[in-house]
């Protein structure tokens, strides 16, 4: 039997299909998911509680749960605003790096301090240093018209040596046997818990109010019509007189100061010290996040939470059925390639006949 | 410094810089036919590991290198399905199939961390490095198929206007790129290391992209940046060893510090960057327009 498959370019967009696709991506990662398990002689339904359930099945869980979900989920707002742009800032992984590097080295210099000003002081300096940080790959884009998702990508790596640097090197914490991390930041310097007992802290907040704000910048602003106007058609934007490079330089100001924060968050509040691996990859999974949540800032929350499932659940995985945490990433690189595949739905009607 | 430690240093330079070279000529050609393939380092440590559990099972170094082209070609496949046919964007895709990559490799590989092989002999490679790069410059330069993947990447409605068949080139170039990031992964866990570690590549597979840029787009110089980045590692070591004072992680953020500025330098000048780039780089192409 052969089968003949027709594509036609779609004329009409279907809102339904748009929003539909992500969850035709989690159902299909989850099918394939189910073969992995197998392969690995593992009970399929068995490994998908471990997996997806039984992390979140309690208190310590579900804070957890918003502990991973939180720089995701501020990390994807901010990178929406350049992906809204097509503009690809795929280095957030750095700008989270050097918003803790300048959040942090705040914490550390001034580490004697009780003052209720050090942590608001080492927020403003986390999203600096994110800022600072995005700044570079925007301005030689302007300037010299550089190619933003290779300058981005390669600013990441220059970011984590630097801060492979200070942890060996100058902030190393004379007290802490010789290995590559600081010394804690003073209390006054911690992020406060919501609940006490748990590490779920108040970036939670942070997240929800960028998250209301995009929404109001997206719907309700000039500066969002710009956004959403140059992402359809550059050539329209510059009709209307938009300053393309305005757009480009604000796109990742912002994005850079939520990367920024998130690092920061994660090191004042779950971590309390510098050391090499702060983040296990949130700004390349950020990415997957945006794309998952549809650069809608709704949408971003929800997919944060389910990612950060996918970390929770690897975790479990690898102590429960003794398969390497990695199986995490399985799971997210899967549910990007349908998504992305699925996408295919929007542009185009499919016939087989 | 006697001789005997610069040829010493030299030979670690050659053993050391063999990975980049094969990744980064692959992706040369991959993107000299307009394709931004970001899932190199995926691609390299399943290649790795398949390999590597191929040896340790049937101890046939033929049927591991066999298997392990066959995961570039599968994963690279996968991806050319992507963005050529379903025209997914290829930033996304590269990165899911690197995040994919290191989830699998690792899942592979677990139960084969410790396992001691017989590593084979790094210099059959390091030949077959050389040979490979003079091979693509010359195919890229002096054949007719070559010029078709540069017309295609340069213009890609121009060439499929002329009657080439544009999706079926960068099938063929993204395939490549693939097998040649298998075969660097390959060189590492059986000829590099030799031995299973997760993650082993160690961002490898970013350099080489970055050595793509760095050479703009050209295959000699491609070798030349992959012998300077894999220099300057190597020389990082020997200098602490005899008591320079400057931090290693400097040294190592060099090759990416000198791409941004290659970049910077090739892309701030129209004619310069056209006579650099593949004009259509990352440009999805579209049949029906």
């Amino acid at each position: 039997m052969v089968f003949l498959i027709r594509v036609q370019l779609r004329e009409d967009y279907s809102n339904l299909i748009f929003y539909l696709s992500p969850l035709v991506a989690v159902a299909l990662t989850l099918f394939f998911g189910s073969f992995i398990f197998l392969i690995l002689e593992l009970s399929p339904i068995e490994s998908f509680k471990i997996f997806f359930i039984s992390p979140i099945s309690n208190s310590y869980g579900i804070s957890e749960l918003f502990v991973k979900a939180t720089p995701l989920a501020i990390i994807a707002l901010g990178l929406s605003y350049c992906f809204k742009n097509n503009i690809y800032n795929i280095g957030a992984e750095g700008q989270l790096t050097m918003g803790a590097i300048f959040g942090g080295g705040i914490g550390l210099l001034l580490n004697d301090s009780t003052s209720v000003f050090l942590l608001p002081t080492m927020i403003l300096f986390g999203a600096l240093g994110g800022a600072f940080w995005a700044t570079i790959p925007a301005i030689l884009k302007i300037k010299f018209n550089t190619n933003e998702i290779l300058t981005s990508l390669m600013l990441t790596y220059v970011a984590l040596f630097i801060l492979d640097y200070f942890v060996v090197g100058p902030w190393k914490d004379p007290a802490g046997y010789g290995l590559p991390k600081s010394m804690p930041f003073p209390d006054a310097g911690r992020l406060p818990v919501l609940i006490d007992g748990l590490r779920v802290h108040i970036g939670v907040y942070f997240a929800l109010i960028i998250c209301l704000i995009t929404y109001i910048i997206y719907n309700k602003t000039l500066f969002g019509f710009k956004l959403k106007v140059t992402g359809l058609s550059t050539k329209a934007s510059q009709y209307a007189g938009f300053k393309y490079k305005n757009l480009i330089f604000y796109t990742f100001i912002i994005s850079g100061v939520c990367a920024g924060l998130a690092g920061l968050f994660e090191v004042s509040g779950p971590i309390g010290l510098l050391y090499r691996d702060i983040s296990p990859n949130y700004g390349f999974t950020a990415i997957i996040v945006a794309f998952l949540g549809r650069l809608n800032p709704f949408g971003i929350i929800l997919s944060s939470l389910l990612i950060a499932l996918t970390y929770l659940g690897a975790e479990d995985a690898q102590l429960f059925l003794k398969i390497p945490s990695a199986v995490g990433f399985v799971f997210q690189g899967l549910v990007l390639f349908f998504l992305l595949g699925t996408d295919f739905l929007n542009k185009y009607k499919v016939f087989i006949k | 410094m006697s001789i005997e430690l610069i040829i010493g240093i030299l030979n670690i330079v050659l053993i050391s810089t063999t990975p980049l070279v094969f990744a980064g000529i692959g992706e040369l050609v991959t993107e000299k036919s307009g394709v931004l393939n970001l899932g190199l380092e995926g691609l390299m440590l399943v290649g790795a590991v398949t390999g590597f559990i191929t040896l340790v099972i049937t101890g046939n170094y033929f049927y591991s290198l066999f298997l392990s082209i066959i995961s570039g070609v599968i994963l690279s496949g996968i991806f050319a399905f992507l963005v050529l046919n379903l025209m997914t964007n290829q930033i996304a895709t590269g990165l899911a199939l690197t995040i994919f990559g290191i989830g699998l490799s690792a899942m592979l590989g677990k139960k084969f961390g410790g396992t001691p092989i017989d590593g084979l002999n790094p210099y059959y490679f390091i030949v077959i490095s050389f040979l490979l790069v003079f091979f693509v410059a010359y195919f890229l330069s002096k054949t007719k198929t070559g010029l078709i993947v540069r017309a295609v990447g340069e213009n890609h409605n121009s060439a499929y206007a002329l009657g080439y068949n544009v999706i079926k080139t960068r099938y063929l170039t993204i395939i490549f790129g693939g097998v040649m990031s298998s075969l660097a992964g390959y060189y590492i866990s059986i000829c590099y290391a030799p031995m299973w570690q997760e993650g082993m590549t160690a961002g490898r597979g970013w350099i080489a992209l970055a050595l793509v840029v760095f050479a703009t787009w050209k295959p000699w110089r491609l070798l030349v940046g992959a012998y300077i980045f894999g220099g300057v590692a190597i020389m990082q070591m020997n200098l602490q060893a005899i008591g320079v004072k400057l931090p290693g992680q400097f040294f190592n953020m060099m090759p990416y510090l000198a791409t941004i500025i290659v970049l910077v330098f090739i892309s701030s000048n129209k004619l310069r960057l056209k006579l650099s780039a593949p004009s259509s780089l990352n440009i999805p192409f579209e049949k029906n327009q």
